[in-house]
């Protein structure tokens, strides 16, 4: 049980997906202008992820490694990641209208959001169990969640402030973004 | 002719990825930290830009428009998974270093931002020269970031010490962080040359 708590706490904090490992990274400047968007961002990131992470990581080891077409891991992700993403948009539609109507329009981002295809790759590479690769998912996404919300709320006080032209729009986010992840660079020897 | 030239050079200044259009961003701010590691995504890139670019041309007439991105997506994986195994057999250890960014070329923005934008409706000749427009300007800002990174953070380029021998690197360039400040820093210089050419003309 500790060996998950410790996963979590370095995924979460001194690995942070966002700041640390760079996954991610084009949602987090583009939706983090209101904290509304990215909050509906964050909920549907969180529940791909895990989703994906976990079919990508039985895909890899129940078909793949049998029939030995471990170099086929690209194509086969991108593929289970793209109709995967289309699977829960038309789902979700018919099931939770409502839930829809606030991720709809963040779902089809997914799909060329590193994270999700970044996580599978490394759930592989590192060699996770199943159980792992749950934990792993769900920690990172949660990572991910605070980061962009995070930065979201500050954004959203960008409008009261005075930027200077040259600094207006991303480059402001970004230096944002830079001393942020300082912030998240002092939990670096917190867990593994 | 000229037509050629134009796609190509649009790629170097007025649309250069990623200053201009931030595409493809964790790439940039992740393999960054020295430039041989910059210079060799940057060529990856090239080549998996100009494959898709090329075929999806190519192709564009006989691609059904609805199922048109899943298309795209698996050309691109091809040509990815063959930089990253030829990269494994021939260059180990620039794989190594790179390490996961290579299957990641996959879902950077910039490539299937080229294939939807330009190369579905354009010939080969012209997705051609805009391919390798956009990869040399993608692989050039990665240099400049990588150079400024690595000579005033590690006082080296290319891994050759170029700061006198009393010089101690500023540290927080080649952390995570810095990468981000960096990247803005450099964003908010190009406004102010944008600014400038803008005055001059105006």
């Amino acid at each position: 049980m500790s060996h998950y708590i410790l996963m979590m706490v370095t995924a979460i904090f001194a690995n942070n997906i966002l700041l640390v490992r760079f996954l991610g990274n084009c949602p987090f400047v583009g939706v983090s202008t209101s904290l509304d968007s990215a909050i509906g961002m964050s909920a549907a990131a969180l529940f791909v992820n895990v989703l994906s992470s976990c079919i990508t990581w039985m895909v890899y080891n129940f078909i793949l490694v049998p029939l030995e077409l471990e170099y086929l891991r690209t194509v086969a992700f991108i593929l289970v990641i793209a109709s995967l993403v289309q699977l829960v948009e038309i789902i979700l539609q018919k099931v939770a209208p409502a839930l829809y109507r606030s991720l709809g329009i963040y779902l089809p981002l997914i799909t060329t959001n590193c994270m999700i295809f970044g996580v599978a790759v490394l759930n592989i590479q590192q060699k996770h169990t199943f159980m792992e690769t749950f934990v792993y998912s769900i920690a990172t996404a949660i990572g991910f969640d605070l980061a962009l919300i995070i930065l979201a709320g500050i954004r959203e006080r960008f409008a009261l402030g005075r930027i200077p032209t040259l600094f207006q729009g991303f480059p402001i986010a970004l230096i944002t973004a830079g001393l942020m992840g300082l912030c998240f660079y002092g939990f670096v020897g917190l867990g593994q | 002719m000229s037509r050629i030239v134009q796609e190509f050079t649009k790629g170097l200044w007025k649309e250069v990825p990623p200053f201009r259009f931030v595409l493809g961003l964790c790439p940039t701010l992740a393999v960054t930290s020295s430039v041989s590691s910059a210079i060799g995504l940057g060529c990856g890139v090239i080549f998996v830009l100009l494959v898709s670019n090329f075929l999806i041309s190519m192709f564009r007439n006989f691609i059904p428009s609805k199922i048109r991105v899943p298309v795209f997506i698996v050309i691109i994986a091809s040509a990815v998974t063959i930089v990253e195994l030829s990269m494994e057999a021939y260059f180990y250890s620039l794989y190594r270093v790179l390490g996961i960014w290579i299957p990641l070329i996959v879902v950077n923005c910039l490539i299937l931002g080229r294939a939807e934008a330009f190369a579905r409706k354009n010939p080969i000749l012209y997705s051609i020269a805009d391919a390798l427009g956009m990869g040399l300007g993608f692989t050039l800002s990665l240099t400049t970031l990588a150079s400024i990174r690595e000579i005033i953070g590690a006082g080296t380029w290319f891994g050759i010490r170029v700061m006198p021998s009393s010089y101690i690197g500023f540290k927080l360039l080649q952390k995570p962080p810095g990468a981000f400040i960096c990247l803005g820093l450099i964003l908010a210089f190009m406004n102010f040359i944008s600014l400038k050419i803008e005055g001059k003309n105006a």
